[in-house]
């Protein structure tokens, strides 16, 4: 069965970019703009893999991912932060508050699909 | 017993000494005697009386002449000879001893004059080594103090209580930002900064000092305006060992590099994040196009168009960030702001002088600021006047300076042809030569250090070349307009002398030659405080170690919230025009009472002022209770016998001269002076601490007269 995907980034244009790669490589692929419908769409299309940025409207990837690693019922979800902040300190924190893995921008498509594999793995 | 007494005594002693065993010898030889021989004896006797009674009294009178003048030469002589010296001991130094009567108590006096002279030379060589040495001291402190005065940091030194010692004009223009408390000499320090930061500050340049590493600390406190102070700590040490016997203090405002800091923070900010979301999405598109070759025609443009818009998209941003900081990117390098014209002056002088070319400044905009490194752009200019000399054979220079937008426009414009593009880039980028000065720097490296471009242009007027120079104009800062300091001669801002002196309070016992004072006066609306008159001026001094500190005054019109008497016109020429806009005393007398804080006040018929003052201080909620000297009290203490004890009687008196009377300033200035004077007379009479001045004054008739 094909993983499921969700991207949450407010800017439309990597999304759509991540969508064909995403969708060529196999996976099922949903996208949200902000923190809010972030959460939204977690609950309904039930995603494997959570493609998160941080600077988003409504509510950051920060506080996206700490809500989430807060309901049990999700520990199996694999949160990717996607940001275009990249100093050690962010990382440090999205590391911390429950992401699985952290890819700065701008960043390889074949790196990210690698990535999003091998967490897939792992958690299997 | 004096001289006489004893003298007197020696003669009666030494007639008795000579008559006596004669007399004796005659006594026995009678008693022995028969009646006969006694009857005979009489006989012989009593007729040669008169002759023999007459030699004794002959020889007693010559022998007591003998004696007297013995006595004269020799013991009045001497004693003479003693009050002389006692005299050249203490009251003159130049007076010498006569040497005169007999040839003993003459040389007696021979010796004395020699030793005497021997002392004086002695004495004078060492009372010139002194005043050699004082003037060397003086000549040091003066120096000092206008080294300091003329400095462009801050910088404030301090005792061990923070005690100011000395301040510059610049720290007081920093520090005035700080708090509305005033500095001065003698006065505390830690009004104005945190005590805690500063003595945070000093146990670090101990541990410092400990490890052997230079001894100082700085922090940052923030002004009340919202400015950012960096403060730096020198302890200064004296001793064996050495002790921390104070600090020195250097100040200095950072919000401008703050700012800058931030503004570069932003652009880092703007060029990195920023960048790095557009990136992404171009590169998401770029590889996807790359890796799917197979992708439909329909996909293939919507991703080309996505990278395209992307790129366009970062490429506004960057420019609009260039735009936006262009001024702050360069700003890093230490560049000072200058005033154009000095700068196109300086440059023109040094043309003439190294390069000897004729310069002429012409169209100057005297009012344009320019943020340089004087030394390079100088080089810069008489490096390319130089080069036209040698290649284009220009025969004079002309400079020329203006603003076009945000930046100024330095030219330098020649009769003749234009300089061809390869030569002005060779020109460019070699090191600077100029006038036989060399520097490895090259005309683009000061350029691009100044944030400036430079390029070559024809002129309007025909054979005309001009360069232009296009350098960011500055907003002058705090240097240009410090307010001169008043009067002239010596700058008061220090007084080392305070290094020795502890504690704060006031203390009744201290001699008041050590007190610090606060000389005021007041103008004000009428005679009658408790009739509603107002006062509307106050002025005051300070006088620290026996100084008064001209530069160191309160100077306050207030507004009465009321007329002025025309009466009260006439004599002080403040009218109710000229109070409108002022504070009001809730506002001013606080910051009087500031002023004032830690002193004794002093004034002239001090207990009129002070009835207004005290009648205020519910309404102002500070109290003035420092203890009060009035010189008015203090003359009649000391000239009870005087008729006028006003303060244009009592300066004649003491030679003190008054500028204009009745203005609150220039009055409190002439009371100090005359507080001064007073101090020294004060001491003759007994009058040494504040108490006894107090209780003098108290007893002084005057004291009793009820305002």
């Amino acid at each position: 069965m094909a993983h499921r995907i969700l991207i949450a980034d407010d800017e439309p244009n990597i999304v759509v970019s991540l969508e064909f790669v995403l969708g060529r490589e196999g996976f099922v692929v949903a996208a949200a703009r902000d923190g809010d419908e972030a959460l939204r769409q977690v609950a309904a299309f039930k995603p494997d893999v959570l493609l998160l940025d941080i600077m988003m409207p409504k509510k950051s990837g920060y506080e996206v991912c700490e809500a989430l690693r807060a309901d049990p019922a999700l520990a199996g979800l694999v949160v990717v932060m996607l940001t275009a902040k990249g100093r050690d300190a962010e990382v440090a924190r999205g590391l911390a508050i429950g992401a699985d893995a952290y890819i700065t921008k701008p960043f390889s498509n074949k790196e990210l699909v690698a990535r999003i594999k091998s967490l897939l793995e792992q958690r299997s | 017993m004096n001289a006489r007494t004893r003298f007197l005594l020696a003669v009666v002693i030494l007639g008795l000494l000579v008559t006596g065993p004669f007399l004796v010898t005659a006594t026995l030889v009678w008693l022995d005697m028969k009646p006969a021989e006694r009857d005979l004896l009489v006989q012989l006797i009593v007729p040669r009386l008169p002759l023999g009674a007459f030699l004794t009294a002959v020889g007693f009178f010559a022998g007591l002449i003998v004696v007297r003048r013995l006595f004269q030469q020799y013991v009045q002589g001497l004693l003479r000879m003693a009050e002389h010296l006692r005299m050249m001991l203490s009251a003159n130094r130049n007076l010498r001893v006569q040497p005169e009567g007999p040839p003993e108590v003459r040389l007696l006096a021979e010796a004395a004059n020699n030793l005497a002279e021997q002392r004086d030379a002695r004495a004078e060589q060492v009372e010139a080594q002194i005043a050699e040495a004082k003037g060397r001291l003086e000549e040091e402190r003066n120096r000092l103090a206008a080294l300091m005065s003329e400095l462009a940091q801050a910088v404030v030194v301090c005792n061990r209580e923070g005690r100011v010692l000395l301040y510059n004009n610049r720290a007081r223009v920093q520090l005035r930002a700080l708090s509305s408390a005033p500095i001065g000499l003698g006065r505390s320090i830690y009004a104005l900064l945190d005590r805690s930061q500063i003595d945070h500050a000093l146990e670090s340049a101990a541990e410092r000092r400990k490890a052997n590493k230079v001894a100082m600390a700085s922090f940052v406190t923030a002004t009340s305006a919202g400015h950012l102070l960096r403060v730096q700590l020198v302890p200064v040490l004296a001793g064996q060992p050495p002790e921390v016997s104070g600090y020195v203090l250097s100040i200095e405002n950072i919000t401008r590099n703050m700012e800058q800091e931030a503004v570069r923070d932003q652009i880092i900010h703007d060029l990195t994040e920023g960048s790095r979301g557009s990136l992404a999405v171009i590169r998401a598109a770029v590889t996807n196009l790359a890796d799917y070759p197979d992708m439909e025609a329909l996909e293939r443009e919507r991703f080309v168009a996505i990278a395209n818009g992307e790129a366009a998209k970062m490429g506004h941003k960057l420019e609009a960030t260039l735009e936006r900081f262009a001024g702050s990117l360069k700003s890093r390098w230490p560049l000072e702001d200058a005033l154009g014209v000095d700068i196109v002056a300086a440059a023109a002088r040094r043309v003439e002088d190294k390069v000897g070319l004729p310069t002429r400044l012409e169209q100057v905009d005297d009012t344009i600021w320019i943020r340089v490194d004087s030394y390079a752009l100088i080089f810069a200019i008489a490096f390319v006047a130089e080069r036209l000399k040698e290649h284009y054979n220009i025969r004079d220079l002309r400079l020329r300076l203006g603003a076009e937008g945000r930046y100024a426009c330095l030219d330098l414009v020649w009769m003749g042809s234009n300089v061809s593009p390869e030569t002005f880039y060779a020109w460019e980028l070699e090191a600077m030569q100029a006038g036989g000065d060399s520097t490895p720097m090259t005309l683009r490296d000061v350029i691009e250090r100044h944030g400036g471009e430079f390029w070559c242009q024809r002129e309007k007027a025909a054979f005309e070349a001009c360069f232009r120079l296009m350098l960011p104009m500055a907003t002058p800062d705090m240097a240009s307009d410090l307010p001169e300091m008043a009067g002239e001669g010596r700058p008061e801002y220090y007084d080392f002398d305070l290094f020795a002196q502890a504690g704060g309070g006031i203390d009744l016992d201290r001699p008041l030659a050590e007190l610090t004072y606060s000389v005021f006066d007041t103008e004000t609306t009428g005679l009658e405080p408790s009739n509603g008159d107002e006062i509307i001026q106050i002025g005051a001094v300070r006088i620290v170690n026996g100084r008064l500190l001209r530069q160191e005054t309160y100077d306050q019109l207030i507004d009465p919230q009321r007329a002025i008497r025309p009466e009260s016109v006439a004599i002080h020429g403040i009218d109710d025009a000229m109070l409108q806009g002022q504070p009001v005393a809730r506002v001013a007398l606080p910051a009087f009472h500031s002023f004032c804080a830690e002193t004794v006040l002093v004034g002239h018929n001090a207990a009129f002022d002070m009835r207004f003052l005290q009648l205020k201080e519910a309404d102002i909620g500070v109290a003035f209770t420092m203890p009060v000297l009035d010189t008015l009290l203090l003359s009649a203490v000391l000239h009870p016998a005087q008729e006028s004890h006003r303060l244009e009687a009592i300066a004649e008196r003491l030679g003190v001269g008054i500028e204009v009377r009745h203005r609150a300033l220039e009055d409190a200035m002439a009371t100090g002076e005359i507080f001064l004077k007073l101090l020294p007379l004060l001491a003759e009479n007994g009058v040494v601490t504040l108490r006894q001045a107090l209780e003098a004054s108290r007893q002084t008739y005057l004291a009793r007269v009820k305002y």
